[in-house]
């Protein structure tokens, strides 16, 4: 039997050394992502970057101010219809969501994480870009509202679930009405947590693109209204990497760059302030 | 008898906490060995240790000696795999691999150790586990059906006979009896007298009841120390030392 | 089972008054009682109000997208999902190709993506030490954020011309035989568009499949070790197949992710509505082709057709989403963290 140990003991450590290969090679993209974005994009960070507006096509230099305005414009818009609802669907499902409503709730909340966001981008083309016979911002800002929505919506609703019941009967023993400790005890101690949520919501609808391509649709030049096209920092970054010039290219680098930078260090901050209090696995 | 095993000042640590303290023993050869003591006395660390599967738990680690036929099982480069072939363990509450037959379940052990068996090689010690284990009978006709579908005693018989297929030395039995009812608890009970002589049995227990039915030797262990071993008889009718004596008659448990 | 009534308190002791009901009534006088009443009953109502807003706008999606498309549905009826042309000149019409070619990308990214994902998260679950878990695991969900559109980027200027010059001679040397690695190769391809979908999938698949493995019980991992199974043996005895329902629903919800991506498929696919055995031949598939043309389709036909497309992505989407959610629920509980997917 000695063989077949010896065979058996050399593809316990081939097998170990094999989940270790595997991370390894997971993890490959990430570095070579990061680093082309580095060595391609760094060089172009300049002042005029993040101030000026594209130039003409062909023409070097320029810069992508109006994307990183029109990123800023279609958040703030997305956040004024989704975050409402959302913390309100959170506060919903962690304090009265035990029965069959709050079941439908949180499974379309799922269902609706789900959704392509390219099929969210026809939505809102159908509910503002036709009837307004034009894209928007405000059809962007609808967009991505509803991707937001049930990210927020589930983060609110975890971060209500850590706060301690002992808090909301004791503010209850006091006398302080139900609804009065939701939402000055158990929010407010959740507060922290929630705000973790939205921004990784945030971050997530930085990054996209598809739905903004008919909704929002992209802009050379400066907003004109928020009823008018918009460029955004995404689609900017798809229209010059798919265009022909290089110039472009290079602007898109350094796009992408900013873009990710900002979307890993949100990344980080909300893992640096959720630990310890969110449940993680043993 | 010779010594089947032989603990030498044996300490064990879950991280910081010392759960074991110098302890020390040697177990006969083909009898069985009944641990007691109150809970957390160290009983269940102690025979974790016997087949090294103490230091599976994370931050958990073992020193002093333990001689398997007057091998040290503790020696540095001995590979705890080749020890857990050698020295089997039935758990407290009964595990069968539910993913697995009845059948498979009893040749789980056999398909890690050996090469390609005959089907009716795998057949025959099929059979010869099961029927030592007491469940043959029972379970004969539908070998296939998945090793959760029985009952817990069931479940636990065929543990057993997992355990034995693979034809260990000495079986550790960590509290078997505590997740059955008491006719399951019975059926286990004949089954270690049939199984003594054979194998070298230790048995951790809470119930003294049982060490008295079934054991050979008893040994009273207390917050991580050996207070007294000897034979069962002598063990409960004229314990040498008063903790042994406190907790047999029951003034602390 | 309530989550709160599990939440530890500060210093990790349990809550004692799970039993508490919610809503709780006051016991002072009727006059009070209705004045608190009102107040709660508002919030609460308020806040369903909001909660129910979400469900109609799932709802409304789908009808829209239904309303929208009729025009299309109309016209082609079944015949929408076996027709091979796609022809907005002659206004014809047929989603196989895309359908294809999601199936076919996503497939292939899948035949990538698991091996890695489930070596990475046996990795994380059983041999990595605590100090390196945490950061590695951080690194992996990195991966999940990054927008799709900078893989795309990445796959334009780095993934193609790789493809091109290593991966594809490479394939065609060795598997040539076999027609799928035929044909001209160009570097915007189904391959390429598969290997990316991969990297964006490994993420979603590994985290779930380690959730999977953590929740297999150590009472079976103990019975595989004391038989004098080696760590790998354990894993493959006791581990894997016991959560192989969890790991197939892990794999499952991948597929669902890489169905619904867009952008980086867009810019690395090559955009051609064909189907093709070769996998170096460009393609598209349903997402990519909505990204591509409808900001362009100028007739009303064209626009109910790419919606037509919208709407068959998103059936097949949610179904495969949720049949991956019942899988991994039978084996790691409702309550397992799906990592945001």
């Amino acid at each position: 039997m000695n063989a077949n140990y010896h065979r058996r003991r050399i593809v316990n450590v081939l097998a170990q050394g094999g989940m270790v290969a595997c991370t390894v090679a997971v993890l490959v993209p990430l570095v070579l992502i990061f680093s082309y974005l580095l060595l391609k994009g760094f060089g172009s960070l300049n002042l005029a970057f993040f101030t000026h507006l594209p130039k003409p096509v062909g023409e070097p230099g320029g810069g992508m101010a109006n994307a990183i305005v029109g990123t800023i414009i279609l958040i703030a818009l997305a956040s004024v219809v989704g975050l409402p609802i959302g913390v309100a669907t959170g506060v919903y499902l962690a304090e009265y969501g035990h029965g069959r409503l709050g079941w439908i709730v949180r499974f379309s909340a799922d269902v609706l994480n789900g959704v392509p966001s390219i099929v969210i981008g026809i939505y809102a083309y159908t509910l503002l870009v036709l009837p307004m016979k034009g894209f928007s911002a405000y059809a962007g800002g609808c967009a991505l509202a509803v991707i937001m929505l049930p990210i927020v919506a589930r983060t609110t609703e975890e971060m209500l679930k850590l706060v301690p019941n002992s808090l909301r009967e004791g503010a209850l023993a006091l006398g302080v009405p139900a609804w009065r400790t939701t939402l000055l005890v158990v929010i407010r101690t959740a507060r922290a947590g929630i705000i973790t949520g939205i921004m990784l919501a945030v971050a997530r609808i930085a990054g996209e693109t598809a739905p903004l391509l008919f909704t929002a649709f992209g802009s050379q030049f400066w907003h004109q209204g928020l009823s008018q096209p918009i460029a955004s920092l995404p689609v900017q970054i798809y229209t010059y990497a798919i265009s022909p010039f290089d110039d472009w290219h290079r602007q898109a680098w350094a796009g992408a760059l900013v873009l990710l930078t900002l979307i890993f260090l949100t990344s980080l901050s909300v893992r640096l302030l959720t630990r310890g209090r969110v449940h993680t696995a043993r | 008898m010779a010594n089947k095993l032989e603990v030498r000042h044996l300490d064990a640590w879950f991280g910081s906490t010392q759960a074991l303290k110098d302890v020390s023993m040697s177990i006969q050869d083909g009898a069985v060995t009944a641990m007691i003591g109150p809970s957390g006395c160290g009983k269940s660390t102690l025979i974790r240790c016997l087949n090294r599967m103490h230091e599976v738990v994370p931050g958990a680690h073992a020193s002093g000696e333990v001689l398997l036929d007057g091998d040290n099982i503790y020696a540095p480069g001995v590979d705890p795999v080749q020890v857990r072939a050698k020295v089997g363990m039935v758990f407290q509450k009964p595990n069968p691999f539910p993913t697995m037959s009845i059948f498979d379940n009893v040749i789980a052990g056999l398909r890690l150790n050996g090469a390609r068996r005959p089907r009716a090689e795998l057949e025959a010690i099929v059979e010869r586990s099961l029927r030592q284990a007491a469940l043959w009978e029972e379970v004969k006709d539908f070998l296939q059906a998945s090793g959760v579908s029985l009952s817990g005693g069931q479940q636990q018989r065929l543990c057993i006979a997992r355990t034995i297929a693979v034809q260990p030395e000495v079986i550790l039995m960590d509290e078997p009896c505590s997740a059955l009812d008491p006719i399951a608890t019975t059926k286990i009970e004949e089954l270690i007298h049939e199984l003594k002589g054979q194998y070298t049995i230790l048995i951790v227990t809470h119930s003294m009841q049982q060490a008295a039915r079934v054991s050979d030797y008893t040994a009273f262990m207390y917050l991580g120390r050996l207070v007294e071993f000897g034979s069962t008889d002598k063990v409960f009718t004229t314990p040498a030392e008063k903790e042994t004596e406190d907790y047999i008659t029951g003034r602390f448990g | 089972m309530d989550r709160r009534e599990e939440a530890p308190l500060a210093n990790g002791v349990r809550s004692e008054s799970a039993e508490l009901k919610w809503p709780v009534t006051s016991v002072s006088a009727p006059r009070i009682q209705k004045r608190l009443n009102l107040g709660d009953w508002m919030f609460r109502n308020l806040a369903a109000l909001f909660a129910l807003l979400l469900v109609c706008v799932l709802g409304s999606i789908v009808l829209v997208l239904l309303l929208e498309s009729w025009g299309s549905i109309r016209t082609f009826g079944w015949g929408f999902l076996i027709g091979s042309k796609w022809d907005p000149v002659f206004k014809e019409f047929g989603a196989l190709p895309f359908i294809y070619g999601t199936l076919v990308s996503s497939f292939l990214a899948l035949l990538q993506a698991v091996p890695l994902s489930i070596g990475t998260a046996l990795f994380l679950s059983e041999l990595a030490p605590n100090w390196v878990r945490a950061p590695v695991s951080f690194l992996v969900e990195l991966l999940a954020t990054i927008p799709s559109v900078i893989y795309g980027l990445w796959g334009i200027f780095v993934l193609i011309p790789w493809a091109r010059t290593y991966v594809g001679p490479a394939l065609s040397t060795t598997l040539g035989f076999l027609p799928f690695f035929q044909g001209p190769n160009y570097g915007v391809s189904m391959l390429t568009a598969s290997m990316i979908l991969a990297v964006m999938v490994v993420p979603y698949v590994t985290s779930v499949t380690f959730e999977v493995i953590q929740a297999v019980p150590t009472a079976q991992r103990e019975a595989a070790l004391a038989l004098g199974a080696t760590k790998w043996e354990m894993l493959r005895m006791a581990v894997l197949p016991y959560g192989r329902t969890g790991i197939i629903g892990a794999v499952i919800l991948g597929l669902g992710r890489a169905i619904g991506e867009t952008m980086a498929v867009t810019m690395v696919i090559g955009n051609r509505a064909d189907i093709s055995t070769s996998l170096f031949a460009p393609g598209a598939t349903m997402a990519s082709v909505i990204a591509n043309e409808f900001a362009e389709a100028t007739y009303d036909l064209y626009v109910q057709a790419l919606v037509e497309v919208g709407l068959v992505l998103l059936i097949i989407t949610v179904f495969v989403n949720a049949l991956a959610r019942l899988l991994v629920w039978t084996v790691a509980g409702p309550q397992t963290n799906m990592r945001g997917v």
